[in-house]
């Protein structure tokens, strides 16, 4: 085995993981908080990445226009969430699965109105575009800045929730929102806070994504459901479930893309193994939360009993 | 001995954390006798209820059921063989009418429902023993009001309704007068007492005046431990239980 | 162990619990007959559009009637067991394979065991595939409840849709096209006013048996089961059991409607699974109305209409229609067909003791007050 394109597809899985980790840290606060299915949540994934491109070609600087985008896309969140968002919280959750799905198609026109029907490609600045190599092995530097981002947000993350009033709040909420309420805690101004914190997040995700794919409409659509995966594996309203879930989606489906067919040419023969190998590694990730709800159907970190 | 008991418990124990809920409970409930079960708050008497009733696995001990071993059967399969509960918290089918939710109690009684064909909501079979039991229960003009329609005790008539429409041979009735103003307490002693003799009741209360009318007898539970049982002039004899319990109430 | 997320998706489910189906008789019959009126206008109009010489309504239509078998399908576990399947696209991509394979190896030889024109043949596999399948997953999903239950659903639909896309010899993400329709006696598929009729021939049939089931003993159950689980099983019933055959029921219908769409499109792809789709139908059963029979007709009527009219209106209807969808989720509680049975049982709650209190069931009993229910739940008079 090539142990520098293990290495190269290790960094991918991590970076992936990172990723999957940026968007399923708001979402499983929201839906363990607010009691909020968010399928839009996605959508400030793909706003952060148009947002983030367009200020890119326009200002010049990748840094400038990240911090830009982080601004803006936590306003549109805000204003969103102020204008429907907070109407959906005692909704029951079907309610609120389509009314989110309403808004992942407002959104997606939206941004085809404003850019066009075609994606944004996003030059990426030379000081990231370069590559460190260690002897065969060929680590590119924005994939490892991407994971650094991703764990640096993971760590404040985690410092907010357990070391701080507020993450004493949050962690309170998830597990008895009631009791929150009654400590007359502005429950509104929490749920805003934790709602726009958790988009910027997932917008943060697409812009550090947008210079390796494109900013495009509907880039929200496939990652939302895998990150939903990952809220359901980790436990709903975990950050830590989310945070190991994340990594463990993000090694499990880019290793099996990459490996599955070698593994299946071991116990059958090459043809059908490259056959199946697709299919199955496609459904991975599916197939591991299948059965982790089927033993453990509250997923791997349940945040305590309520 | 346990030929004669309805039910029988042996050595019941449950363990919350390092609490025991019910520690070393051994009772025998006669066939035909209002078995009172009695005791200070947290005394651990909604978990034994609910451990007789197959809610909870107990840690150990033993449950006999007309003499069949029932520790390990589910609330399901020990409704089927006749032991009917009703809730603390009333739990009644809200969004049917009162006849429905007894309408259903018999469907399910009466065996398998995977019949897909014919109108359930106009079966005699179903209609004419759902009819009977709102009578026996007073309920017979609230028949086609919504349960979330109806007063809090006539909601808990409802719950021993859909308890006897299940032709049970013992009822578990887990505090039936909880939360009751006197007059719908009144109705509900006579009901219960109309049934005295018919079904083998196990009844959960804490109004003495109550217990002391309708028991034959009565097994008093402290820190989950059976600390007297008898009858009801023997337990207020019974100084253990008047200074555990009855002193200060 | 019973966790506190499931105790307060039961609340939240039992805020969203309809009325009871077989209560509707109780109210004015006039939204019965709406309902018929739509029936037959569905079965009509395009028909003698038709006869008129325009052929696209007819096309409309037979959309619309396969879609609505769907939705009527799904509509038997989503409103009348309460439990959300966001995976029933899967069953229409079964039937519409059941239908494309065979076809397939008949013209080009290979895979002789299933290879053949038989209509016959096409929809006993779609719906004997979509049962199989709808049997194995409902067997876990139904292990779990609320969201676990519409994510594990979705998961298995998006199982179902790689492998489509890997099916190498039937065109993987390109779909295939389909050369011949299935054949039948005496009806030519080709022929869209036969295809048509048996589609709509087919959505009664879809209909009929849904009231049977929901009115016979095996639906009070479900019914049953949807307003109070904990207290059902107390009874003595293994919900599951029930749930798991509705589940199977739901699923097979889903799978023959799938059939039907691939007669009528002659194209399969993996795209009929995708799970917006799962989303689209879910949409028509809870615009229409879910928990009400005819409330997915409504529904699968008003999705169509609106995406025609809309995006002959603009290319960006997706907004409007996303707005729509918002409101109705907002405003209109019990679909339109919770709106049309709250209109007419306020008219005629003057005359009739019993029907004020089908009024206020109406009003009261969830749908219409979702949101602020646990305040009024309790103050009952």
């Amino acid at each position: 085995m090539d142990y520098s394109i293990l290495v190269a597809q290790a960094i991918n899985g991590l970076q992936l993981g990172v990723l999957l980790f940026l968007l399923a840290s708001g979402l499983t606060l929201t839906f363990g908080i607010m009691d909020l299915v968010n399928l839009s949540h996605a959508s400030f994934y793909m706003l952060g990445a148009f947002i983030c491109a367009s200020l890119t070609l326009w200002t010049g600087s990748f840094l400038l226009s990240l911090v830009l985008a982080i601004v803006l896309t936590g306003l549109a969140a805000l204003v969103i969430e102020l204008g429907l968002v907070r109407r959906l919280y005692t909704l029951p959750h079907l309610d609120q699965v389509l009314a989110t799905f309403g808004m992942i198609l407002c959104l997606d026109t939206l941004v085809h109105i404003f850019w066009g029907p075609a994606g944004i490609v996003m030059p990426l600045p030379a000081w990231l575009n370069g590559q460190i190599n260690i002897g065969e092995i060929v680590l590119p530097v924005y994939r490892l800045m991407i994971i650094a981002v991703g764990l640096l947000v993971a760590v404040l993350l985690y410092v907010l929730v357990s070391h701080t009033r507020t993450g004493m709040l949050i962690r309170a909420g998830a597990s008895n929102r009631t009791m929150v309420s009654a400590l007359g805690v502005d429950i509104k101004l929490l749920f805003s806070g934790v709602f726009v914190a958790g988009s910027v997040c997932a917008g943060l995700a697409g812009m550090m994504i947008a210079p390796i794919t494109e900013a495009s409409i509907g880039m929200g659509n496939e990652i939302i459901i895998t990150a939903f995966v990952v809220v359901i594996i980790g436990g709903i309203g975990s950050i830590k479930g989310a945070f190991v879930a994340a990594l463990l989606i993000g090694m499990i489906d880019t290793l099996g893309r990459a490996y599955l067919d070698t593994v299946f040419a071991a116990f059958m023969d090459t043809e059908t193994a490259e056959t199946a190998a697709p299919a199955i590694s496609a459904m991975l990730i599916y197939l591991l939360m299948a059965v982790i709800l089927a033993v453990r159907p509250q997923g791997l970190f349940p945040p305590r009993l309520r | 001995m346990s030929a004669e008991c309805m039910l029988e418990t042996r050595s019941l124990c449950k363990r919350f954390g390092g609490v025991s809920a019910t520690d070393d409970v051994s009772l025998c409930i006669y066939a035909g006798e209002v078995h009172a079960l009695i005791g200070p708050n947290g005394a651990g008497k909604t978990t034994l209820i609910s451990q007789l009733s197959g809610l909870l696995r107990s840690d150990s001990g033993k449950i006999f059921f007309s003499g069949e071993d029932v520790s390990r059967k589910s609330a399901a399969a020990l409704a089927q063989l006749g032991l009917a509960r009703s809730f603390q918290i009333t739990s009644v089918f809200q969004e049917l009418t009162v006849i429905e939710n007894v309408a259903i109690a018999v469907q399910v009684t009466l065996g398998s429902s995977f019949r897909f064909l014919g109108n359930a909501a106009k079966d005699p079979a179903i209609l004419g023993p759902a009819t009977e039991v709102l009578k026996r229960t007073g309920l017979a003009d609230k028949s086609s009001v919504l349960a979330s329609r109806i007063s809090h005790g006539e909601r808990r008539q409802l719950e021993i309704a859909m308890a006897l429409a299940t032709e049970p041979k013992m009822l578990l009735l887990d505090e039936p007068m909880a939360g009751m103003g006197q007059a719908e307490s009144n109705d509900m002693i006579t009901l219960l007492a109309s049934l005295k003799g018919d079904k083998t009741m196990l009844l959960v209360e804490h109004d003495m005046d109550t217990v002391f009318t309708l028991a034959d007898r009565i097994s008093v539970l402290v820190y989950g431990r059976v600390i007297a049982t008898g009858s009801p002039e023997e337990i207020r004899a019974n100084r253990e239980v008047q200074q555990a319990y009855l002193g200060d109430d | 162990m019973d966790n506190a997320l499931n105790r307060s998706e039961q609340s939240k489910l039992a805020h969203h619990k309809c009325r009871s189906f077989y209560r509707r008789h109780r109210g004015s019959v006039l939204p019965g007959m709406i309902n018929l009126l739509v029936l037959v206008a569905l079965g009509a109009l395009p028909v003698i559009a038709y006869l008129d010489g325009q052929i696209f309504w007819l096309d409309v239509a037979t959309r619309l009637v396969i879609l609505a078998i769907a939705a009527v399908s799904l509509n038997l576990v989503l409103g009348f067991c309460g439990l959300a399947s966001f995976g029933h696209a899967a069953f229409i991509g079964i039937g519409a394979y059941a239908v494309g394979i065979p076809v397939y190896h008949e013209t080009y030889g290979g895979f002789e065991m299933i290879a053949g024109y038989s209509g016959w043949w096409h929809l006993a596999l779609a719906i004997a595939v979509s049962a199989l399948f709808a049997l194995v997953t409902g067997a876990i999903s139904l292990r779990t409840r609320g969201v676990h239950f519409i994510m594990i659903t979705m998961a298995f639909s998006q199982m179902m849709y790689y492998t489509l896309v890997s099916l190498q010899e039937y065109g993987a993400d390109d779909g295939l096209s389909i050369d011949l329709r299935s054949e039948l006696p005496l009806l030519n598929l080709d022929d869209p006013l036969h295809l048509f009729g048996l589609c709509f021939a087919s959505l009664l049939g879809a209909l009929l048996l849904s009231w049977t089931l929901v009115r016979s003993r095996f639906g009070k159950v479900l019914v049953a089961a949807r307003s109070n689980e904990p207290r059902l099983k107390s009874l003595g019933v293994e919900t599951y059991r029930y749930q798991l055959v509705a589940y199977v029921i739901s699923g097979a219908m889903c799978g023959y409607a799938g059939a039907l769409m691939a007669n009528f499109t002659v194209f399969i792809s993996p795209s009929m699974v995708e799970w917006s789709r799962s989303g689209e139908l879910i949409f028509m059963v809870v615009f229409g109305g879910s928990a009400y029979l005819f409330g997915p007709v409504i529904g699968t009527a008003a999705f169509i209409l609106l995406e025609y009219f809309l995006s002959r209106f603009t290319v960006y209807w997706h907004l409007p229609f996303g707005i729509l969808l918002i409101l109705v989720v907002l405003f209109l509680r019990g679909g339109v067909s919770g709106s049309i049975a709250r209109l007419f049982s306020k008219r005629s709650a003057v005359s009739n003791s019993v029907s004020v209190n089908s009024t206020s069931v109406a009003e009261g009993s969830a749908p219409a007050i979702q949101g602020s229910s646990q305040a009024r739940g309790e103050d009952t008079p």
